[in-house]
């Protein structure tokens, strides 16, 4: 059993592991379900309506999608940064980062009115809708990051490595751009119209990637009782993740204010963050204290922020905060009503001067999840697959562990 | 005759038949000539020449419904669950000035954009702009994002939440497509003015005028060159077809 370019193939593992899998592909289904009884019924069964239009999947789409591009993220900093310490980690970054991708598209297309129409999407493009623009994006951002992880992976091919990583960098970052221009594009919601939610999703991007990415990797040393993160990987990560939560409070601020001086968003600013109900309670109670500040805190501590349990907690705060970032951002930019009539009070039999009400079904909500698990049961596929997994390294504390008897080189 | 020959005549005969009734001046009320309509032929595409719109008097529009009602019977569309996932193509809007408490009423529908926000965001191409303004969903195209609802600054557009019954044949529906007003672009192309229109007429009121905006003799043309106009949300340059007076 020998080990091979220093990567090996996840096979030796234990009943957590299969464990965790099972889960995965259980929820996979429930999402199944959950897409067909919203597409049986309408979407009347869901929370969405006429002015809320994208809901819960929307969330959870966007957030996938936005953690697809910043999982990538170590890989582009070994590659375009030429940072060694990142390059063991460059092929599961990779791979993790495409498996992140097709689960917000799966929860995306499966909330489409017409899910059998997807040959449609496919085939008929308006050039001019950012929309149509993003399914190039998306496919292509798979493509090159498949060349990517082949030029990684085949000996002969590593000469390219380095410019296919360019690659893949700057698709990354027009891929983010796109997605926020998906907001950022749109006049007629006071919410949004910003170009400042491109740089925005950019930054978020990278702390999504590297938080999943952190929780991917703890969750096979634990899985496999090696340690894949020295002391010094550790540091270097929690830096990051500092200095990105630190960039996407400093754009949120940023965005939050420019608004805030304009006289004819301060309708818009009050309902996000003060009177909207559940709206600012998610943004003030979930995306600040408990997915920015919190793990800020647990971060920065001197102790606690070095230690792996530490660093783990952290992440899954952050993505905890990143799912109500979006929620804020997509459901409060939806909710509150349009600007149709300035200095009048407007009342209709519709959306008229209203607040949407929207209460999340739990099929939106167990669709959104089951992208998640789409993402983390393909990366685990891969895992078991490929030599995406870098070989365990040894620590004072962990020497006891015999990476070969619980990993496998290729076959 | 053969079939084929059977089927030209027919289809002459039909172009012929739709031609004579359409073509002259459409009076709704007596001594009001709103437009000179004349049936596009079957099978010719709608004329640039043409740039269909309404203008909207809000000092003549009453708190009644019937603009709703009749584009409700004329295209089939209703509402059966009471709350926003109700399809709604024209709706009616009570306006306070927030200042002088002046209230005001008036209806919403798709204002066929010279510029449609809905149309450049389609990702399919399923939002579009006819050749003569007005702007409609290909049903048999959209794939039910969404996105030209998120895009279109005056919620004129339904997503069908439910499946669809009663659908009339002129007017094709289906549940996960979006839909809105098409102007009755299918009364338009047999020379007959939109339904709402017909029925605010009908009722007196005469707070709907519609008619070609490209045609300085149309009776549109000339009431908008007399008072002053507004677009709703000027500011975003979109150009709709469909202004306001009195407002």
């Amino acid at each position: 059993m020998g080990l091979r370019d220093n990567y090996h193939r996840l096979v030796d593992h234990g009943p957590f592991f299969f464990a965790l899998m099972l889960a995965h592909a259980l929820v996979i289904l429930l999402g199944l379900t959950a897409a067909y009884y919203m597409e049986h019924n309408g979407h009347y069964v869901t929370g969405m309506n006429n002015q809320v239009v994208w809901g819960m999947p929307h969330v959870f789409a966007v957030f996938l999608i936005v953690a697809a591009s910043g999982a990538l993220n170590v890989a582009s900093i070994s590659s375009v940064f030429n940072r060694l310490a990142y390059k063991r980690f460059a092929r599961l970054s990779a791979i993790l980062a495409v498996s992140l991708l097709a689960g917000g598209l799966f929860v995306l297309l499966l909330d489409l009115g017409r899910v059998d129409r997807l040959i449609i999407a496919m085939t008929s493009y308006n050039f001019k809708s950012i929309f149509a623009w993003n399914i190039y994006l998306y496919t292509g951002f798979f493509a090159i990051v498949g060349i990517y992880l082949w030029t990684m992976m085949e000996k002969r091919m590593n000469r390219y490595s380095k410019y296919a990583g360019y690659a893949a960098f700057v698709w990354r970052l027009i891929l983010t751009t796109g997605t926020g221009s998906i907001f950022g594009f749109l006049a007629a919601r006071e919410a949004y119209d910003t170009a400042l939610l491109a740089p925005l999703f950019i930054a978020s991007s990278f702390v999504y990637g590297l938080a999943f990415t952190v929780l991917v990797l703890l969750t096979m040393c634990w899985t496999l009782g090696i340690t894949l993160m020295d002391k010094e990987f550790v540091q270097k990560v929690r830096g990051l993740l500092i200095i990105f939560t630190v960039t996407v409070l400093y754009f949120t601020t940023v965005q939050h204010l420019t608004n805030i001086y304009a006289t004819q968003h301060h309708g818009v600013e009050s309902y996000l963050l003060l009177t909207g109900g559940v709206i600012p309670a998610v943004f003030w109670g979930v995306q600040i204290v408990i997915g920015s500040i919190l793990p800020l805190l647990i971060l920065a501590h001197p102790t606690l922020g070095l230690t792996r349990h530490g660093l783990s907690l952290a992440s899954v705060l952050l993505l905890i905060g990143g799912l109500g970032q979006m929620y804020v951002i997509i459901i409060g930019g939806q909710s509150y009503p349009l600007n149709i009539f300035p200095g009048m009070e407007a009342t209709s039999s519709w959306i008229d001067g209203r607040f949407a009400h929207y209460v999340p079904s739990l099929a939106e909500i167990v669709l959104g999840v089951s992208g998640i698990s789409i993402a983390m049961l393909a990366t685990a596929m891969a895992l078991k697959v490929l030599r995406f997994l870098p070989n365990p390294i040894e620590e004072n504390n962990t020497s006891k562990n015999k990476p070969e008897a619980k990993t496998a080189g290729a076959a | 005759m053969s079939t084929s020959n059977k089927q030209t005549a027919d289809l002459a005969r039909r172009r012929f038949l739709s031609g004579a009734v359409a073509l002259g001046s459409v009076s709704i009320a007596s001594g009001f000539t709103l437009y000179t309509a004349s049936a596009r032929p079957k099978g010719e595409p709608a004329s640039s020449k043409i740039r269909w719109g309404l203008l909207i008097d809000t000092g003549k529009c009453e708190d009644c419904n019937i603009c709703v009602e009749a584009c409700k019977t004329e295209n089939g569309w209703e509402g059966h669950r009471g709350n926003l996932t109700d399809p709604q193509w024209i709706r009616k809007v009570g306006l306070t000035d927030k200042r002088t408490g002046k209230k005001q009423s008036l209806p919403v529908m798709c204002l066929h954009c010279e510029y449609p926000p809905c149309v450049d965001v389609c990702p399919v191409g399923a939002s579009m702009k006819r050749a003569d303004g007005i702007v409609l969903v290909d049903r048999h195209l959209c794939i039910g994002c969404r996105y030209c609802m998120m895009a279109c600054p005056y919620g004129a557009r339904s997503f069908v939440h439910e499946k669809v019954t009663n659908q009339k044949p002129y007017m094709p529906r289906g549940q996960g497509t979006v839909e809105s007003c098409t102007l009755c672009a299918h009364r338009i192309d047999d020379g007959r003015i939109p339904a709402c229109v017909e029925a605010c007429t009908k009722s007196g009121r005469e707070a709907m005028l519609f008619g070609d905006l490209n045609d300085p003799q149309s009776a549109i043309s000339k009431r908008i060159v007399q008072v002053s106009t507004t677009k709703l949300r000027a500011d975003l340059g979109l150009e709709p077809n469909v202004r306001y007076v009195n407002f």
